[in-house]
């Protein structure tokens, strides 16, 4: 029983959170931690439950938060209207892909998917009379507060793992696991595997482009480089999904908080600290580390995703027994 | 009708050193049965070893072929064995964690690289970089020419050794059938290090013959990689000659492209046909000639 209070008492704390923290810095990080519950959830979907790795998740991102700024760019209305449509866009770019690449599987797909977000961002760089190309689009947020753009974010993120659950626990959620398990079989057993890979790419793409327009809508500011980044978003969410447990409905919310914590601690030097200790030593090499640590943050970064995949397969929540056994030293009854 | 015969030549220059570098890829794809996204990156390791001899050591770039490719044979070798070989025993939901690995081990080499030498654009200029001959009224360069002629030999000395010899025909029987394989007495995880080791040591041989006429510069592996995937598509999944055409093709598609469409079209070129070939020719040209 108690264990159902958890999630509850979460969204609580996180209902709460604004309230009591003004600090705009960690409003702003906190809102970047739901908007990737929200992605590496999508992520989860269609790679840890289906099976079907994507490697291209920048793509609906991308895709979902143009929608949003050429709407406003192009129509003059205001950039929430992409929230509208921002899901269905990412849809419409996922539905003639999957149709036609679900024939691939395993890694083939993946590459695929690789090869769309490569295609869509070299297209939103060439076609500049359409998209600006690299100048990207620019917006003016609406809200000064970075209170509104929190509630929204966790509505997402409520709903978006909300739906997961939902989905999960009926049927086409057991059909997505066995066709994740063996695809044949699922087939042999009259499973429509191609109509039900793409509902949950559906779901997937709807979610990450949900995600992007409110990108857009939160930082105002989009080029191709930022919402078609291979590194900062596809292998974001799959880290995302990874760190916090494939294949789970909260591995993902675990897996978003540590990752947008780490990269911010790689970023900022952990938090400033190692700046202030060389401030209050004085230490050279003090200073030093903490400039190799801010640059080197993508370093840490691939680190580790090496370190994550050789040492915890299936993520924190995933591998959670055997964290307990190891590091807690608690052995839970059989 | 000049411009046409001189973008064929340049692209099938190109293709040369493209087939060099999908060869490594679809030999490792062949016996591991995964895509190794760290191909590019190990490329541009070895470009950056290749720069390293030529700047502070005054070598020639091609004398280092004979230190780069033993150097990155290593490096494939540890990583094979200490990074993606533990993976295969441990108990996962996706089979893809080797792949996410290699995408991890391509951002640490980039970074380590940025790390040493900044991110700026380096280039070794030798006395031939910039030398042509001309045969009728088609230039050639000679770094691509030479660079092309190395390519071929490596390509073929590969093909010889997989076809002829005892290792190449373990290689072969990996990739086949794994658990047969080791039915025969073939110690099949030897083989997945020999193999990744042989990949990174090819596409080395590719990058070091490429930093005559090209820039050095850390972010060079991501499009390289993209190249060596599209090569492998291309040419069929696990198939060395498919690999050659494939190279090849790509070669002379982004030099009709890059011409005829401008310059910015000459990646879009590359997946277009990824695309295309994945919807009518699913397999590649191994579908095609059976090899």
């Amino acid at each position: 029983m108690k264990k159902r209070l958890y999630p509850l008492i979460l969204l609580a704390v996180l209902a709460g959170f604004p309230l009591v923290v003004e600090d705009n810095y960690y409003q702003h990080l906190m809102i970047l931690f739901l908007m990737w519950v929200v992605i590496g959830s999508a992520w989860n979907m269609i790679a840890g439950y289906t099976g079907q790795v994507s490697f291209g998740d920048a793509a609906f991102f991308g895709s979902g938060a143009y929608a949003a700024g050429l709407l406003a760019h192009h129509l003059h209305v205001s950039a929430w209207w992409g929230m509208a449509i921002g899901g269905l866009a990412a849809l419409a770019v996922g539905f003639p892909f999957g149709w036609i690449c679900f024939r691939l599987r395993g890694a083939y797909f993946a590459l695929a998917t690789l090869a769309l977000n490569e295609v869509l961002r070299h297209g939103t760089t060439i076609a500049e009379s359409f998209t600006r190309g690299m100048l990207g689009i620019m917006i003016m947020p609406t809200f000064v507060s970075k209170v509104p753009y929190y509630y929204i974010a966790l509505g997402m993120a409520v709903v978006s793992v909300l739906s997961v659950r939902l989905l999960i626990r009926s049927k086409p959620g057991y059909y997505f696991v066995s066709i994740r398990e063996d695809q044949d079989a699922a087939e042999s057993l009259g499973i429509d595997t191609h109509f039900y890979k793409m509902l949950s790419l559906a779901f997937a793409a709807f979610w990450t482009g949900m995600a992007g327009s409110l990108y857009m809508n939160y930082m105002g500011f989009i080029d191709p480089h930022v919402v078609f980044s291979l590194h900062d978003i596809s292998i974001m969410a799959i880290l995302v999904g990874i760190v916090g447990g494939v294949g789970t409905v909260y591995g993902p919310t675990v897996g978003a908080f540590i990752m947008v914590a780490v990269q911010e601690m790689f970023r900022s030097g952990f938090f400033g600290l190692f700046k202030f200790l060389a401030e209050t030593t004085g230490s050279e090499s003090v200073r030093a580390l903490a400039d190799v640590l801010t640059k080197g943050h993508v370093l840490g970064f691939g680190l580790l995703v090496v370190l994550v995949i050789l040492v915890l397969p299936n993520g924190i929540v995933g591998d959670w027994d055997k964290i307990k056994k190891k590091v807690f030293r608690i052995h839970s009854p059989a | 009708m000049d411009v046409f015969l001189q973008i064929l030549v340049a692209g099938f220059l190109k293709g040369g050193l493209y087939a060099l570098i999908g060869i490594g890829m679809t030999l490792i794809m062949g016996v591991m049965g995964i895509i190794n996204l760290a191909h590019g990156q190990l490329m541009m390791v070895a470009m950056y070893v290749t720069f390293v001899l030529h700047s502070f050591f005054g070598v020639d770039p091609y004398l280092s072929l004979f230190v780069a490719m033993p150097a990155l044979f290593l490096l494939g070798v540890v990583i094979q064995k200490y990074l993606l070989n533990p993976l295969i025993k441990a108990e996962t939901i996706l089979p893809e964690n080797q792949v996410l690995m290699t995408v991890g081990i391509g951002m640490v080499l980039t970074e380590v690289i940025r790390f040493i030498f900044k991110s700026d654009y380096k280039s070794v200029t030798t006395s031939y970089t910039g030398a042509t001959f001309f045969l009728g009224s088609i230039s050639f360069s000679w770094a691509l020419v030479v660079a092309f002629g190395i390519a071929v030999a490596f390509t073929v000395a590969m093909f010889f050794f997989l076809i002829k010899t005892d290792l190449g025909r373990s290689i072969r029987a990996t990739a086949q059938d794994k658990d047969a394989a080791i039915l025969m007495g073939v110690n099949t995880r030897r083989i997945t290090v020999i193999t990744f080791g042989l990949g990174t040591a090819l596409v080395a041989c590719a990058g070091t013959l490429l930093v005559p006429v090209y820039y050095v510069f850390p972010d060079l592996g991501g499009p390289f990689t993209a190249k060596a995937f599209i090569i492998t598509i291309l040419g069929g999944l696990g198939s060395t000659v498919g690999a050659i055409f494939g190279g090849v093709t790509l070669g002379l598609a982004e030099s009709l492209g890059a011409t005829y469409l401008g310059m910015e079209y000459e990646d879009i070129v590359g997946l277009t046909i990824f695309v295309l070939v994945l919807l009518f020719l699913p397999g590649g040209f191994k579908r095609l000639t059976k090899v």
